[in-house]
């Protein structure tokens, strides 16, 4: 699904430049769930930026799903993550004057889908996610970790090929980190590829494979014995 | 651009702070009423100057006769002269693109003494020998009766056309006018129309005081033989009778044997270069109007523009989101664009609106006052709204360009790194 080739990146800090990435190889096939570890300033969040199309690697070949990412411009790059790619960020990043729904249907407005079938696709996944009957509130009336199911929601609403997650239990406390966690391996289980950047052991190890990350190399890369959060979830 | 969601999305980033928004809607109310009102000020005064101006046919001059002051084909200087009847005709066969010739002779002037007598009650009045023509250069409405024909020239009929006012002072008020006699300097004349004229003196009140008779029954009864005091010479409507007037004045200086180069013994009196140095000023006026209003309606934009940046800047965090999810970046500036347009649109026919609503108070307190010198019907016409409309749309989106350009600069990455 995901294939990178000795991918470097660096950003420029005034006279002397910052080298991140260096070099890394790697590839995730379809239907796997992968941490990606790393202490902060190993780079993992510029992977995920590159991963995600919201930044672009100096030089190495990154393929999604067959289809050579490079050179994009800004409309191109935004169609591609709007059809490929599913985002959940640490700070949820819903929009907040728009309704749980709304939030939900916003990627399948972008490509342009009638409204009514919008509505029904987005409550659909909010049902997956056990909100549906708060989808007429606004973000600010839902909890942290309801906020974050949404946003879970919002990203599968497109179909993605896979699903990113950056830090998504970072802003939770331990007990609706599992519950999110939960959620995450159960849309894992209907085979979603989905790449989780986290720094917490035991979140990690609540997936199925481990990329450990230090200093912008890849030091780790190992398969793991999933732990299933739903045992910590009553 | 029909989109529901879009509308929706627009109603509510402007009513999230609507003090804001009603601030900022303020700068382009202020310059589109400040533009209207201008302008509608501006026509005011047209109007009440054109109003002087009366009726009167604008391509018009006046032309009459003075002394020579250059000798010439052995005749000395200081010689007087009179236009003859046989002038018009010549005028007509050597300048043909005149409509109208009318050869005038004068009775009676300002502050004259009395020369018409009607029973026991006289009066002082302006009495003009006239062709019917007279009635198309300085139109005037018939209120009773008719005005001078053919028929009266060639038979040279002891007719007359007297003014209201004319009427106000020799007749009681509900006395038979039509068909009654007047005496005008000892000769008696039958009274066949009334009329009423739109002033173009000012008061309006010399204009309904005129007596009109045939011109040839005039040079009959007061010895004018073949004279011609005065001509009013209409030009057709193509060409302007400022470019044809030395043309007319040779004419008649070769008839009368005057030095062609003779300025001053022909007295002209060229109605169109006034009316042409008034409409110069109007349009002075209007840029004036335009200037200054768009110069206001310009710092409101400059409002616009300004906020749209802050909403943009406010927005930076969103907009990362929305693009990150795979909003087209033309998707998210036509968004900050119509935003401000409609913005712009929305306080701008505000302003229109509230600036007609003046105008029509303005119309009314007038008419309630009376009329007041100079400044008649203050009004914009549609061209002129149409006109600001699109200035409006353009100003909304040059309002929105440089926040929009802004708004897609921002990289999704970094956006969303703003807390």
């Amino acid at each position: 699904m995901i294939e990178i080739k000795d991918l470097h990146k660096s950003y420029k800090m005034g006279s002397n430049s910052l080298h991140v990435l260096k070099g890394l190889n790697f590839s995730i096939a379809e239907g796997e769930l992968v941490a990606i570890m790393g202490s902060s300033g190993s780079g993992k969040s510029t992977l995920l930026n590159i991963l995600g199309m919201l930044d672009e690697a100096d030089s190495g070949t990154y393929d999604l799903d067959g289809v050579p990412i490079k050179n994009l411009n800004e409309t191109k790059a935004a169609k591609y993550r709007n059809r490929f790619l599913g985002f959940i960020f640490q700070s949820f990043n819903l929009i907040n004057y728009k309704s749980a729904m709304e939030n939900v249907a916003l990627p399948l407005y972008y490509q342009k889908v009638p409204r009514k079938e919008r509505e029904e696709k987005a409550l659909k996944y909010l049902a997956q996610v056990g909100l549906k009957e708060w989808a007429g509130h606004l973000p600010n009336e839902l909890s942290g970790g309801q906020k974050q199911r949404v946003a879970i929601a919002r990203a599968l609403a497109a179909e993605p090929k896979v699903l990113m997650a950056d830090e998504p239990t970072g802003a939770l406390d331990s007990k609706t980190s599992y519950e999110v966690m939960d959620l995450i391996q159960k849309i894992n289980d209907e085979g979603n590829t989905i790449l989780v950047v986290t720094h917490e052991e035991d979140i990690a190890h609540m997936c199925k494979r481990i990329v450990h990350l230090k200093d912008g190399v890849i030091v780790e890369d190992k398969k793991v014995e999933q732990v299933r959060a739903a045992q910590y979830v009553k | 651009m029909f989109n529901r969601d879009r509308w929706k999305e627009i109603l509510e980033v402007l009513t999230s702070n609507w003090f804001r928004t009603v601030l900022t809607a303020f700068g382009v109310f202020w310059g589109i009423f400040i533009l209207i009102l201008l302008l509608s000020a501006g026509k005011g005064l047209e109007n009440g100057i054109m109003q002087d101006f009366g009726d009167i046919s604008t391509n018009t001059m006046f032309m009459w006769s003075r002394s020579t002051t250059k000798s010439y084909k052995g005749l000395p200087k200081g010689r007087s002269f009179l236009f003859k009847v046989e002038d018009v005709q010549s005028i007509r066969d050597n300048v043909p693109e005149l409509k109208f010739i009318s050869p005038r002779n004068q009775l009676g002037d300002f502050n004259g003494a009395n020369n018409v007598v009607r029973g026991i009650k006289t009066g002082a009045y302006n009495v003009y020998g006239d062709y019917p023509e007279i009635s198309k250069q300085d139109p005037m409405t018939m209120t009773s009766g008719r005005f001078l024909n053919y028929n009266d020239i060639k038979e040279k009929r002891k007719i007359a056309i007297i003014g209201e006012g004319v009427r106000a002072g020799l007749y009681d008020k509900d006395e038979e006018v039509l068909g009654s006699f007047i005496k005008i300097q000892g000769v008696n004349f039958m009274v066949v129309g009334t009329y009423k004229k739109k002033s173009n003196d000012g008061d309006g009140e010399e204009g309904q005081k005129q007596i009109f008779v045939p011109f040839t029954t005039f040079s009959q009864a007061f010895n004018r033989g073949n004279d011609v005091g005065w001509m009013a010479i209409t030009a057709n409507d193509g060409t302007s009778i400022t470019s044809l007037k030395d043309k007319i004045m040779g004419v008649v200086k070769e008839s009368h044997k005057v030095h062609p180069d003779d300025q001053r013994a022909v007295g002209h009196f060229d109605l169109y270069e006034q009316f042409q140095r008034v409409q110069s000023l109007f349009g002075a006026l209007r840029f004036i109007a335009y200037f200054v209003g768009i110069l206001v309606l310009l710092s409101g934009i400059i409002g616009v523009s300004n906020i749209m940046l802050i909403v943009v800047k406010e927005r930076t965090k969103e907009i990362g989101i929305r693009r990150a999810l795979g909003e087209d970046p033309w998707s998210i500036k036509l968004q900050i664009l119509m935003e401000s347009i409609f913005l712009t649109i929305i306080s701008g026919m505000a302003g229109i609106t509230l600036g007609a609503l003046f105008i029509y108070g303005v119309n009314t307190l007038l008419d309630i006052s009376g009329p007041v010198d100079m400044f008649v019907n203050p009004s914009v016409s549609l061209g002129v709204v149409v006109g600001a409309l699109i200035i409006l749309i353009f100003s909304g989106l040059l309002a929105g360009f440089i926040p929009a350009q802004s708004a897609i600069k921002v990289r999704p990455i970094d956006a969303l790194r703003t807390e």
